[in-house]
C-alpha cells in the first residue's frame, strides 16, 4: 500500500506527468475559447444549446459553458498544482544544501570537458593561484593542494539560475492560490445610472442591476460609498465612431457620508474611481427617453427609463417604459389600465418609410418609434421581468392591447381613445457602471511580478563551472615553469558559455604563440 | 486628432516596398539555399556572418582576438560536420550563390528599413501608436519576427534559411495589407490608455520573435525526421539552439505582455482576468512554451518532441491572431477599427 502510494506519489511529481499535464490544461481550456460561455454571455449559451439539441444540451450536462468552473478542468489544475509542490519541495531542499557545498572536485582530465585550454609561464604555481582568485572574484571557488606539487581552483558560479527558478514556480504557486482567495471574497454589480444627478448607494444588492457575489460573499457588508452621477459627455467621430466618452461623477466613501461631503470626479474608461477598496467602472452609456403620461382624471406620471443601445455605431435603443394609473385602489381594475410605452429611440433620427432609423449616435434630432400598450404588465404576477421589454405571454393572451403606434418628436403627443395623453417629453443620457471588489488582485500582481523576474532570471543566468589546475614543471632548458589548465563545463545550457570562458581563459593564459592559433578549431571546444 | 491622410498614403507605400523587398530577398535567399554550399571551413561560416554584420577588417585577420570568434566556431563547427561532398567544378557557382545570399541578407536590412518607415509614418499621420488595428498588429509583428532573424543572423551564420522564415513573414504581411487592411483612423475610447503601448508592443514582440523558432523547429523535424531532403540545412542541433535561445529570449516578453494586458483589463474591463477568448488562447499558447521549455529538460522529450511543441506553440500563436480574432467574438474584437 505505501509502495502504492509512494509510487503514485513519484508519477505525479515527475517531469513527464507534469508536461502531460500541461498540455491537458492547455487542451481543456480551449473549448472556453471556442464554445459561447455562460458567465461571459448567457443569452448566447441559450442559443447554441437551441441550435444543437441533444449535443448542445450533453455539452452543456459536461459543464463546457462553465469550462473554468468545470469538474475536469479543476481536477487538471488541481493535480497540476500537486505535482508543481511534490516538484519544488525536494528541490528546495537540495537548492539549501548546494548554498552551503563547495564546488565539486576538479577533473583528472580537463582535456575532457566542453571547454578548455592549455598554457605555459613563467611564474609560479601559487602566482597562477592568486591571479585566478583575482580573475574570479564573485565566484564561489575552493583551491586544493594536488600531488606532484600542483595545485587546482575549482569555481562555480549562477546559483541564482537556481533561485530564479524556484522563485517563478513559487510565484506560480502564489498565484494561484490568490486567485482562488479572490474567487472567495470578491464582488461585482452592475448599475444604471441617469446622468441627471442622480445616485446609486452600494449598501446591498437591492441597489444593482445585477450583481455577482463571490462563494464566501452574502451581499451583506458590502463596502459603504455612494455615486452621483451629474453629467456625461460623449464625443463621436464623424463616422460615427465613439472617441471620447466621460461622466462628471461626485462620490462620497468613509467620513464623508457622514459630514455629507461630495468629492468630484471625471470617470473615464480606462480609467476607474478607486474607493475605499472597491473600484468604479464606466461600461457603457446609452439614452433614457422622458414620457409623461397624463391620465383621464387629470393627473400626470412622468418616467425616465434607461432603454439598451442595440446598435452601437447609432445608439439606435429599443426599450419599454412603464407606468401604474394613479388613484385606482382596485388592484384587478389597475391590471387593466396599465400602460407601456414600448418601441425604438433613435438620437438623430431618420425616416426610411414610416421605418424609424438613427442615423448618428449623437442627440441631434431624437425621435421615438413607440407602441402604446395599455392592459396588465403583468409586473404583478410574481415573476421577475426585463425593464427593456413587455411581458409577450400577456400581450399573447390579450390582456395586454395596443393601443397605438405613433412616431413621436419632442414635446409631440398621442391622445388615447379613453382621453389618457402620452407626451415624448425628451432624452436624458445614462452612465452604465460597474462596482468591483477584489481584497486579493493586488497579491495576484505581486505574485505576477515575482512570476517575471523569477523566469527572467532562470532562463538568462546560467549555472557555470571552471577548473584552473597549475603544475609545475621543469622544461628542457631546466628552467621551472608552470603549465596551466583550464577547463569550463555549463550545468544547464552549454550556449554561450563559450564567450564567457574565452575571456577567462584570455585573461589567465599568456597570449597564445601564432602554432596555437592553428590549433583554435581544438582548444575552442565546441557549443551544444 | 484628424488623420493626415498624405503621411498615411506614404505609409502604405513603404509596407508595400516592404513586402516587395522582401519578396526580392526571399528570392536571392532562395538562390543560395539551392546552389550555395555552407560552411566548409569555420573560416567560411565566421565570413558569412560578417555578411549580416558590420565586421572589422582587422578582426577578420585575426579572429582569435575576437571574443566572437569563439561562437562563430561553436556555431561553424557542426556544420561542417553535414556538408556534403563537393561536387567538382561547381565551387565557382556556390560562390556566386553565396553571394546572392549575402545581398538577400542586405535587402532584408533594406525591408526592415521600409517596414519600420511604414509604421512610424502610420503612427505619425493618426497621432497614436501605429499597432491599434488588426493590420498595424500583423506589420508590428512580421516586423518583430524579421528583425529577430537579422539578430540570429549575427549569431548564427544560416543566412540561406532566410527564405524559410520570409516566406511566412510575406504571408503575413500580404494577408495583412490585402485582406485585413484599415484606413488610419484614432481609436475608441477602450482603447486611448498608454498600456496600449505597453501592453501591445511587449504582445507583438514576443509574437513576433516565434515565429523563427517556430520555423526553425520545422526545418529541425525536417532534418531529423527526413534527412534526404535535408541536405542543405544546418546540423541539427544548431537549429535546436537557435530554436531554444529565441524562444527563451521570447517567452519572457511575452509573460509580461500578457500580464500588462491583465493590468490593463483591471483599469479597462473591471476585473484582470476574464477568461476572454483572446485571453484564453494567449493563456493556452504561455502553457504550450512552458512545456517546450520543460520538455528541454526532460529525458526523451529532447529534439523531435520538444521541437513538435514549439511548433504546437506557434501555430496556436496564429490561431489565436486570425482564427479568435475574426472568427470568435470577445472584448478583444478591435480588428476592424
Amino acid at each position: 500500500m505505501i509502495a502504492f502510494l509512494r509510487n503514485t506519489w513519484r508519477g505525479l511529481t515527475s517531469m513527464r506527468t507534469a508536461l502531460v499535464l500541461l498540455f491537458l490544461l492547455a487542451v481543456a481550456a480551449m473549448p472556453g475559447a471556442l464554445l459561447p460561455q455562460r458567465d461571459l454571455d448567457a443569452g448566447a449559451v441559450e442559443d447554441f444549446v437551441a441550435a444543437n439539441g441533444w449535443w448542445g444540451r450533453l455539452l452543456g450536462r459536461l459543464g463546457f459553458y462553465d469550462v473554468y468552473a468545470s469538474v475536469w478542468f479543476s481536477a487538471i489544475y488541481l493535480l497540476l498544482f500537486l505535482s508543481l509542490i511534490g516538484c519544488l519541495v525536494p528541490r528546495t531542499v537540495e537548492y539549501a544544501r548546494s548554498l552551503r557545498a563547495k564546488p565539486v572536485l576538479t577533473p583528472r582530465n580537463l582535456a575532457r570537458l566542453p571547454h578548455h585550454r592549455e598554457g605555459h609561464t613563467d611564474a609560479d604555481v601559487a602566482d597562477v593561484m592568486a591571479d585566478t582568485r583575482r580573475r574570479l572574484r564573485g565566484w564561489r571557488l575552493t583551491e586544493r593542494a594536488e600531488d606532484d606539487g600542483a595545485r587546482s581552483i575549482s569555481a562555480e558560479r549562477g546559483y541564482l539560475r537556481e533561485t530564479g527558478n524556484l522563485v517563478f514556480h513559487f510565484a506560480m504557486l502564489g498565484l494561484i492560490a490568490a486567485l482562488a482567495l479572490g474567487k472567495m471574497f470578491s464582488y461585482e454589480g452592475q448599475v444604471i445610472v441617469l446622468a441627471d444627478g442622480s445616485e446609486f448607494c452600494n449598501s446591498g444588492t437591492y441597489a444593482y442591476d445585477s450583481f455577482q457575489p463571490g462563494l464566501r460573499v452574502d451581499g451583506t457588508n458590502l463596502t459603504q460609498f455612494c455615486v452621483r452621477v451629474n453629467d456625461f459627455t460623449a464625443n463621436f467621430l464623424p463616422s460615427g465612431a465613439a472617441d471620447y466618452f466621460r461622466a462628471d461623477i461626485e462620490y462620497q466613501a468613509g467620513e464623508d457620508l457622514e459630514t455629507g461631503t461630495w468629492r468630484p470626479y471625471a470617470l473615464e474608461v480606462n480609467d476607474p474611481l478607486r474607493i475605499a477598496g472597491d473600484r468604479v467602472y464606466l461600461l457603457g452609456n446609452g439614452y433614457a427617453p422622458t414620457f409623461t403620461v397624463t391620465f383621464p382624471n387629470g393627473e400626470q406620471r412622468t418616467h425616465t427609463t434607461q432603454w439598451r443601445p442595440v446598435d452601437q455605431r447609432t445608439y439606435l435603443s429599443e426599450g419599454a417604459t412603464k407606468f401604474d394609473p394613479p388613484g385606482i385602489t382596485d388592484p384587478a381594475q389597475r391590471r387593466e389600465k396599465q400602460i407601456a410605452i414600448t418601441g425604438l429611440f433613435a438620437p438623430t433620427a431618420v425616416l426610411q418609410g414610416n421605418v424609424l432609423a438613427s442615423s448618428f449616435p449623437e442627440p441631434r434630432d431624437p425621435a421615438v418609434a413607440v407602441d402604446v400598450m395599455r392592459g396588465d404588465l403583468g409586473t404583478n404576477s410574481g415573476r421577475g421581468q426585463s425593464i427593456f421589454e413587455i411581458d409577450q405571454r400577456m400581450v399573447e393572451q390579450g390582456r395586454l392591447e395596443r393601443v397605438a403606434r405613433e412616431n413621436l418628436r419632442p414635446g409631440e403627443e398621442i391622445r388615447l381613445d379613453d382621453g389618457t395623453v402620452v407626451r415624448f417629453d425628451g432624452v436624458e443620457r445614462f452612465a452604465y457602471l460597474q462596482i468591483s471588489h477584489d481584497p486579493t488582485q493586488v497579491w495576484v500582481l505581486g505574485f505576477a511580478i515575482a512570476l517575471v523576474l523569477g523566469l527572467v532570471t532562470s532562463l538568462t543566468i546560467k549555472r557555470r563551472r571552471v577548473w584552473v589546475r597549475a603544475t609545475p614543471i621543469t622544461d628542457d632548458d631546466g628552467n621551472r615553469r608552470t603549465v596551466v589548465l583550464l577547463g569550463g563545463l555549463a550545468r544547464t545550457d552549454q550556449a554561450g558559455y563559450g564567450e564567457e570562458f574565452g575571456r577567462i581563459a584570455d585573461d589567465l593564459l599568456p597570449p597564445r604563440e601564432p602554432e596555437d592559433v592553428a590549433e583554435r578549431g581544438v582548444t575552442t571546444g565546441r557549443e551544444t | 486628432m484628424p488623420v493626415d491622410e498624405t503621411l498615411s498614403t506614404y505609409s502604405d507605400w513603404c509596407y508595400g516596398s516592404a513586402v516587395g523587398v522582401y519578396v526580392l530577398a526571399m528570392l536571392f535567399s532562395l538562390v543560395d539555399q539551392a546552389f550555395g554550399r555552407h560552411g566548409t571551413r569555420v573560416a567560411r561560416a565566421r565570413e558569412l556572418v560578417g555578411a549580416g554584420a558590420p565586421v572589422d577588417p582587422a578582426e577578420r585577420q585575426e579572429p582569435a582576438s575576437s571574443d566572437r570568434a569563439w561562437e562563430f566556431a561553436g556555431a561553424g563547427a557542426p556544420v561542417e560536420a553535414t556538408d556534403r561532398p563537393e561536387p567538382p567544378g561547381s565551387s565557382h557557382r556556390a560562390e556566386r550563390a553565396r553571394r546572392f545570399g549575402r545581398m538577400a541578407v542586405s535587402l532584408t536590412v533594406l525591408g526592415v528599413g521600409l517596414h519600420l518607415a511604414a509604421l512610424a509614418l502610420r503612427g505619425l499621420a493618426t497621432g497614436r501608436v501605429p499597432w491599434s488595428n488588426m493590420y498595424e498588429y500583423g506589420a508590428t509583428l512580421c516586423l518583430a519576427a524579421v528583425i529577430t532573424w537579422l539578430v540570429v543572423l549575427r549569431r548564427f551564420a544560416i543566412q540561406h534559411l532566410s527564405v524559410w522564415v520570409l516566406l511566412p513573414v510575406i504571408v503575413l504581411m500580404f494577408l495583412g495589407g490585402v485582406v485585413l487592411y484599415t484606413e488610419a483612423a484614432p481609436v475608441q475610447p477602450a482603447l486611448q490608455s498608454y498600456w496600449l503601448v505597453i501592453h501591445v508592443v511587449s504582445i507583438a514582440l514576443g509574437s513576433g520573435m516565434v515565429l523563427v523558432p517556430g520555423v526553425v523547429s520545422v526545418l529541425y523535424l525536417v532534418k531529423v525526421r527526413k534527412p534526404e531532403w535535408a541536405g542543405r540545412l544546418p546540423a541539427a542541433d544548431v537549429l535546436d539552439q537557435v530554436a531554444y535561445r529565441t524562444t527563451v529570449f521570447a517567452f519572457p516578453i511575452y509573460t509580461a505582455g500578457v500580464i500588462f494586458g491583465a493590468i490593463w483589463a483591471e483599469s479597462a474591463w473591471g476585473r484582470f482576468w476574464d477568461w476572454d477568448p483572446k485571453e484564453t488562447v494567449a493563456f493556452v499558447a504561455w502553457i504550450v512554451y512552458a512545456a517546450y521549455l520543460h520538455s528541454r529538460a526532460t529525458a526523451g522529450w529532447r529534439g523531435g518532441r520538444a521541437a513538435a511543441i514549439n511548433i504546437v506553440g506557434f501555430a496556436v500563436m496564429v490561431f489565436n491572431l486570425f482564427f479568435i480574432n475574426l472568427v470568435v467574438a470577445g472584448l478583444h474584437s478591435y480588428a476592424n477599427g
